[in-house]
């Protein structure tokens, strides 16, 4: 029974990394049909925006010092800041350009921001001590559990349960899931395209900063590749769950999760280093099984 | 009516070409002598083995793949295996089966070898992969890519995992290098004028009509796939034996940035875009590496942080693609000028810019 909480924990804690991931991507390739490969680099650039440029070995913490009441807001603005500019800048000019364009200019403009970091702070990965408390373990019901999983839980339904009532209540929302189902149609009814596409950017970017404070606090260090994990599967995830469906991203990021935590418990020790793997070889069974993902939209379908 | 002309008297000179330019560049490295030049050249000519390689597959059928550096990988481990010597084999390598342990081969064997496991690797994955297309498949060879990388970085016994494995024999003389470019861009250009390169490029443009036409394009992708297969896992070799040093993170997505960027640069559709997008990225890398390492400008240093190289290729690649999606090239060939209008320079050209 403890072992079975512990494993649910892991797995949904990890799932909300994966689905948060997932929903950032999502929105974006809802809205514009680009798969936006830059994403992991937001997660590494909110994080690094806590320090202070230098290549010294030694973290030098400047905004992470702030207050968490006046941090969190600021990390997450520096997100859909990053966002919002790569929008405006680069990915505005590939409006009518074919999706496999797009894909490979933001996986350029991932490339810039990683090496802009480096250049920045170096390759060497650093330790910062961010509420590093919430990671020491505690007893629920008999499993030990750090409060940060709880956290990151919880963090992530309530993101999940706002973003759907931003959805579905507000007017950017609905403006947002009408260009979401047919981009063309939205804009004749009077659908401010720009606004809406900028929108999405900024929740994404919203979402990817969100994601680096978790990281940051579970893992402790600050590394120029650590988004770059983490949007892998959740790129995976939002294939799986079917392009442009958000439920379908959620669902698949948690999917993945558990897989993952599953895998771990599951393998024989010898193949446990193999771990993911056999996670990217079920997601390759999976798209064979279910080429359109899950929850496929209809504006994904090809033709032939 | 007339007699239609081979597709081969009207697109000759494009290998011809390439091959020459390839050939300038080897006599440069021969004739200039001095070292590091010379590993400029045999960087150049392993870069074109693999970008060629991709466009072997992401140029003819427009499915963009980013996973094709898991191949170069497996062709490096497979050289790395069989061309090191026995003793270095038994202390860090045990797992290997005791042939490939007792044994060492020629380099010869180990490019060989590399090409035809690399392709047969492809077989398997294509068979499974290219049912798939656009978006999916993508996201799909990505997959594959991690699986191979995964299971290279940790099956300690076969591989060293994370540690690099050292002592693959190094080849200095750029001629070996030279033969395989050469070798590559001939195989490409004869796969892209054969029966079955045709039919895959006429379903990268128009899949419903190819389709309609009677092309199979799961078989006619697979093809492909496996030849691009092999010429990375060809290119893995290269590299292994031009370093003397392999890890796995060494094929990842740094590899797949830069060829890829190379391929985008010169122009996805057109065997002449991958060759020139090597030779102008390439320079440009150089000068950036030479200013980064810092140049004496009257008394006064002036070296660039490291990282610029990166940033700058990445601005060009998104500048490209902004201002010229179909490259370079326009997708084009490069043909010798004619003077009859109407036959040879529209032959091999597709349309701009249409992928996938």
């Amino acid at each position: 029974m403890t072992a079975l909480l512990q494993i649910l924990f892991d797995a949904l804690s990890l799932g909300s990394l994966y689905a948060l991931g997932a929903l950032g991507i999502a929105l974006i390739f809802g809205v514009m049909r680009l798969v936006n490969f830059a994403h992991g680099d937001y997660i590494s650039f909110c994080v690094f925006a806590m320090l202070w440029p230098s290549i010294d070995a030694a973290a030098i913490v400047f905004a992470g010092k702030l207050p968490t009441y006046l941090l969190v807001p600021l990390i997450l603005l520096i997100g859909a800041g990053l966002s919002v500019l790569s929008e405006i800048v680069v990915f505005r000019r590939f409006r009518n350009a074919n999706p496999a364009t797009m894909m490979i200019a933001s996986f350029a403009l991932g490339f810039v921001i990683k090496y802009f970091l480096l250049m920045l702070y170096s390759s060497r990965p650093k330790s910062i001590d961010l509420w590093s408390n919430l990671s020491q373990q505690v007893e629920i019901m008999g499993a030990r559990i750090p409060p940060l999983q709880v956290i990151t839980i919880v963090v992530t339904i309530a993101i999940l349960l706002a973003l759907t009532a931003f959805l579905k209540r507000t007017r950017f929302g609905l403006e947002m899931r009408a260009a979401a189902e047919n981009f063309t149609m939205a804009r004749m009814l009077g659908v401010r395209a720009n606004m809406v596409i900028m929108m999405a950017f900024a929740v994404s970017g919203m979402l990817a900063a969100a994601i680096g404070l978790i990281l940051v606090t579970q893992t402790g260090t600050v590394d120029i590749n650590m988004g770059a994990n983490l949007m892998l599967v959740a790129f995976v995830a939002t294939v799986i769950g079917g392009l442009g469906s958000l439920p379908g991203a959620v669902i698949a990021g948690y999917l993945i999760g558990a897989a993952t935590v599953l895998m771990q418990v599951v393998l024989p020790p010898d193949a446990r280093p193999f771990r993911d793997a056999f996670v990217y070889g079920a997601v390759i069974v999976m798209l064979i099984w279910r080429p359109n993902g899950l929850f496929s939209s209809k504006a994904t379908k090809q033709r032939v | 009516m007339a007699e239609r002309p081979s597709i081969l008297a009207r697109t000759w000179s494009t290998p011809v070409i390439l091959i020459a330019i390839l050939a300038v560049l080897a006599l440069a490295a021969y004739f200039a002598g001095s070292n590091p030049f010379n590993q400029t050249i045999i960087e150049i000519f392993i870069r074109v083995v693999l970008v060629v390689g991709l466009y072997v597959f992401i140029g003819n059928s427009g499915v963009i793949s980013f996973g094709h550096i898991g191949f170069t990988c497996l062709g490096a481990y497979m050289t790395a295996w069989l061309t090191m010597l026995p003793a270095i084999k038994k202390s860090k390598l045990k797992g290997l089966p005791d042939i490939i342990l007792n044994n060492k081969l020629d380099y010869g064997w180990g490019l060989l070898a590399a090409t035809i496991f690399a392709g047969v690797a492809a077989y398997v994955f294509g068979k499974v992969l290219m049912r798939l297309s656009g978006i999916a498949a993508s996201i799909a060879t990505f997959a594959m890519m991690a699986v191979i990388i995964q299971v290279y970085s940790n099956w300690d016994s076969v591989t060293g995992a994370q540690s690099s494995v050292v002592g693959i024999p190094i080849v200095r003389t750029v001629w070996p290098y030279f033969a395989c470019a050469v070798a590559v861009v001939l195989v490409a250009y004869a796969h892209s004028i054969s029966r079955s390169g045709l039919a895959l490029r006429a379903a990268r443009d128009e899949a419903t009509a190819a389709a309609a036409s009677g092309v199979d394009i799961p078989r006619e992708r697979l093809i492909a796939f496996v030849i691009s297969g092999a010429i990375m896992g060809l290119g893995g070799a290269l590299f292994a034996h031009s370093v003397g040093v392999v890890t796995p993170d060494t094929f990842y997505l740094g590899l797949t940035f830069i060829t890829l960027s190379m391929l985008v640069v010169g122009g996805m559709n057109s065997l002449s875009g991958a060759v020139l997008g090597v030779v102008v990225l390439s320079i440009i890398i150089q000068l950036l590496r030479w200013l980064e390492k810092g140049v004496d400008l009257g008394g006064a240093t002036l070296s660039l942080p490291l990282g610029v190289q990166e940033i700058a290729i990445g601005v060009v690649m998104i500048a490209i693609l902004m201002y010229r999606p179909s490259g370079l090239t326009r997708n084009r060939e490069l043909v010798w000028p004619s003077k009859r209008l109407s036959g040879g320079t529209k032959a091999s050209a597709p349309a701009d810019g249409k992928t996938a």
